[in-house]
């Protein structure tokens, strides 16, 4: 029996309790698993620079945090202690459960498999929207974790039959270390790896990272340098520059756009990001216009229109994309996978389920147009 | 301690504590602006014999810093004033660097005693920071629930409170030693220097007090460091700061650097923290001047989160219009 049952958000969310009994969601959850702050010190980071007195400098992310000694980087779990930078996280996953792949969203990657899904606590951004901030945004030793070395990791993923381990929920790329040798290891074992990240790396670290990935999704919040200076705290030319990279390195990728009312849905801001996409990366990267909810510091907006959504998509297919869905609306006709020659559905979807696949061999099965993705 | 046994204690804490409304706080009110923006730096010269500092000298120094602030003798009446015995006193020090430049533990060993003379049970006054481990290196003693004694964790031990404290650019979770435990809040920072935000004082020591300081220090800090302290929950039960500078660094900090620091035998006392945060910024771009160092400004840290606090109203940063009063320790 499959000792991996599909959690749901608040089991998920229980297993991101504070130590101490104190949960921050939910009080009285006592814990039981070892927090990070116990093992410090134990996995030097990979990506960064020695300077002098003691301090470092982070080359995981674009922030390049100078880090002085017995402080933290901007993400919080990476910790510099007499010169030397170490991850906090590393072997100590906050949460992990198994997930069907269009969760991630990944549909044009194995579909209608489950995805030994995972994360750490930490982030490199801080997203006002984000709907993960209570493991997203907090630090180690406020987190309940778990001891979970890559291979255990791997095992457990092989026991529970799925073909893929997604770095999800928070943000990979403060784990990166963890998750490449996860997925060094999984790759031995024939388990693909997915990277579902915000794409805020640094080029070496990402290129490294592809040498053992076969999938990454990257969450492009807006097409504007605006947005993500007051919206995320981030930079949009690192992420774009990580799209180029991951099209050069031929790293099959779909990208996420969370449609926020009034904050990124124009229809300029549509246009111009489709005619990027299909001029750097191609015509063929599906991309996904996500609904967004109320979260976070982000509470006095309403959820985004379906009609602003159904606008995105339609200005996406105009400009020429061919793959390009609606997410988190539940039966919405933009889940399926159309081909774009004869525009039969390929994929018919009902939110994760996959209830009809009919692309063969990587093909239409009427008009026999290749369809991009990764099938087996 | 077996982890097992320290969960078990950590979430007794608070077990025992009645959430009082806060006490004295017409007061601490009218106090408060009869002191604004006075800042008493006082000096000891003798409040050291090599590299020992003196704990009755420390203490003579904070009673006369505390006399000239409040401008009266009634030494003990003052206290008994900012504090009733049904407080809990919540000491927020300052140790994540280490013994050496961590808020001293004979001054908050003063400060303790004027509580505890003023009436304040030892098992009401709580000496706390972001973690158990810093407070240890500091030279402090966990102690989780003996209310026998003066009580001492970090949030790690006490958990964070579930509400989201928004108030501009900052969105925290606030540790339930402030927002649950603790009625008043004495802040004893350290006077030094910051490589990031320029300088750490009275307000950026609060990042001790939210899970996610990491968040809070790119752009110098600021607003972050200002929105966080105009916070009502921060500012409503800090009634006085008390930052240390007998020890102080002008360079390479936070962390402790033996070459920028020195010895300056001195203590910074003000109600109004915002103008001690300027008087400390004064006094450090001073230091460095006399060292042949460049000003913060010009090494790209100046703490404009000071000057953004003063356009917020939440202290006074014009330097003439605060009254800094130096003494030497008689």
């Amino acid at each position: 029996m499959n000792n991996f049952q599909n959690m749901n958000r608040r089991n998920f969310l229980i297993r991101c309790s504070l130590i101490s009994g104190s949960s921050l969601l939910l009080p009285g959850f006592s814990p039981a698993a070892t927090p990070a702050a116990e093992a410090d010190y134990e996995h030097e980071a990979r990506w960064y620079e020695k300077i002098p007195h003691k301090k470092v400098k982070c080359k995981l992310c674009p922030r390049e945090c100078v880090v002085d000694d017995r402080e933290r980087g901007y993400c919080g779990v990476r910790e510099n202690y007499q010169g030397v930078y170490y991850s906090l996280v590393h072997s100590h996953p906050c949460t992990y459960h198994i997930d069907p792949i269009e969760k991630k969203p990944l549909f044009h990657f194995l579909p209608g498999t489950q995805a030994f899904s995972l994360a750490t606590v930490g982030c490199n951004v801080d997203c006002q929207f984000c709907q993960n901030w209570q493991i997203s945004q907090i630090r180690p030793e406020q987190a309940e974790n778990l001891d979970l070395p890559p291979q255990k990791i791997v095992n457990m993923t092989r026991e529970s039959g799925a073909p893929s381990i997604a770095y999800t929920y928070s943000e990979p790329v403060i784990f990166a270390e963890y998750m490449y040798d996860i997925a060094d290891a999984a790759a031995r074992a024939g388990i693909k790896s997915v990277m579902v990240s915000n794409g805020y790396i640094q080029e070496k670290p990402m290129r490294e990272l592809a040498n053992v990935l076969s999938a990454v999704k990257i969450d492009l919040k807006a097409f504007s340098e605006e947005y993500y200076r007051d919206i995320v705290a981030g930079e949009l030319k690192p992420v774009l520059d990580t799209l180029v990279l991951l099209k050069k390195i031929n790293m099959w990728t779909e990208i996420v756009y969370l449609v926020v009312p009034t904050l990124n849905d124009g229809d300029k801001e549509f246009a111009d990001l489709a005619r990027w996409i299909k001029t750097e990366l191609g015509q063929d990267v599906p991309v996904h216009f996500t609904r967004f909810h109320p979260q976070y510091k982000l509470l006095n907006l309403p959820p985004t229109p379906v009609k602003t959504l159904e606008r995105a998509r339609e200005t996406a297919l105009a400009e020429g994309l061919h793959y390009v869905y609606v997410g988190n609306v539940p039966g919405h006709a933009a889940e399926h996978t159309y081909c774009p020659k004869c525009g039969k559905i390929l994929i018919r979807r009902q939110t994760f389920w996959i209830l009809e696949n009919k692309i063969s061999n990587g093909k239409c099965p009427d008009c026999h147009t290749p369809i991009p993705g990764i099938w087996s | 301690m077996k982890r097992r046994e320290f969960l078990k204690q950590s979430a007794m804490i608070g077990a025992g504590f009645t959430f009082l409304p806060i006490s004295q706080n017409s007061f601490h009110n009218a106090i408060a602006s009869a002191t604004r923006s006075r800042v008493i730096q006082i000096s000891g010269q003798d409040v050291r014999r090599g590299n020992i500092l003196n704990q009755d000298i420390i203490a003579k120094m904070l009673d006369q810093a505390i006399s000239h602030l409040y401008q009266t003798d009634q030494m003990g009446q003052i206290w008994k004033n900012l504090f009733s015995p049904q407080d809990v006193v919540g000491l927020k020090v300052n140790c994540l660097s280490g013994a050496r430049a961590s808020t001293h533990s004979l001054l908050t060993e003063a400060v303790i005693e004027r509580l505890r003379e003023a009436g304040i049970p030892a098992g009401n006054i709580i000496i706390w920071d972001r973690m158990n481990r810093d407070l240890e290196n500091a030279g402090y003693k966990i102690n989780l629930k003996n209310r026998n004694k003066v009580l001492c964790f970090g949030n790690d031990a006490a958990g964070f409170d579930d509400q989201l404290y928004m108030n501009g650019s900052v969105g925290s979770l606030i540790t339930r030693t402030l927002t649950r435990i603790c009625s008043a809040v004495i802040n004893l920072p350290v006077l030094k220097d910051h490589g990031i935000v320029g300088v750490t004082l009275s307000m950026k020591n609060f990042f001790g007090a939210i899970h996610n300081p990491n968040k809070y220090h790119h752009n110098g800090g600021n607003p972050y460091v200002a929105d966080l302290y105009e916070l009502d929950i921060v500012r409503r039960k800090t009634r006085l700061t008390i930052c240390d500078a007998l020890d102080a660094q002008y360079e390479g900090g936070p962390p402790f650097k033996p070459q920028w620091n020195w010895p300056m035998n001195s203590l910074l006392v003000a109600v109004d923290g915002v103008a001690l945060d300027r008087i400390g910024w004064d006094i450090i771009e001073s230091k460095r001047r006399e060292m042949g160092f460049p000003s913060l400004k010009e090494t790209g840290r100046s703490p404009e989160y000071i000057l953004t606090a003063g356009r917020k109203n939440l202290g006074q940063t014009h330097l003439d219009q605060i009254d800094w009063q130096k003494i030497t320790m008689s």
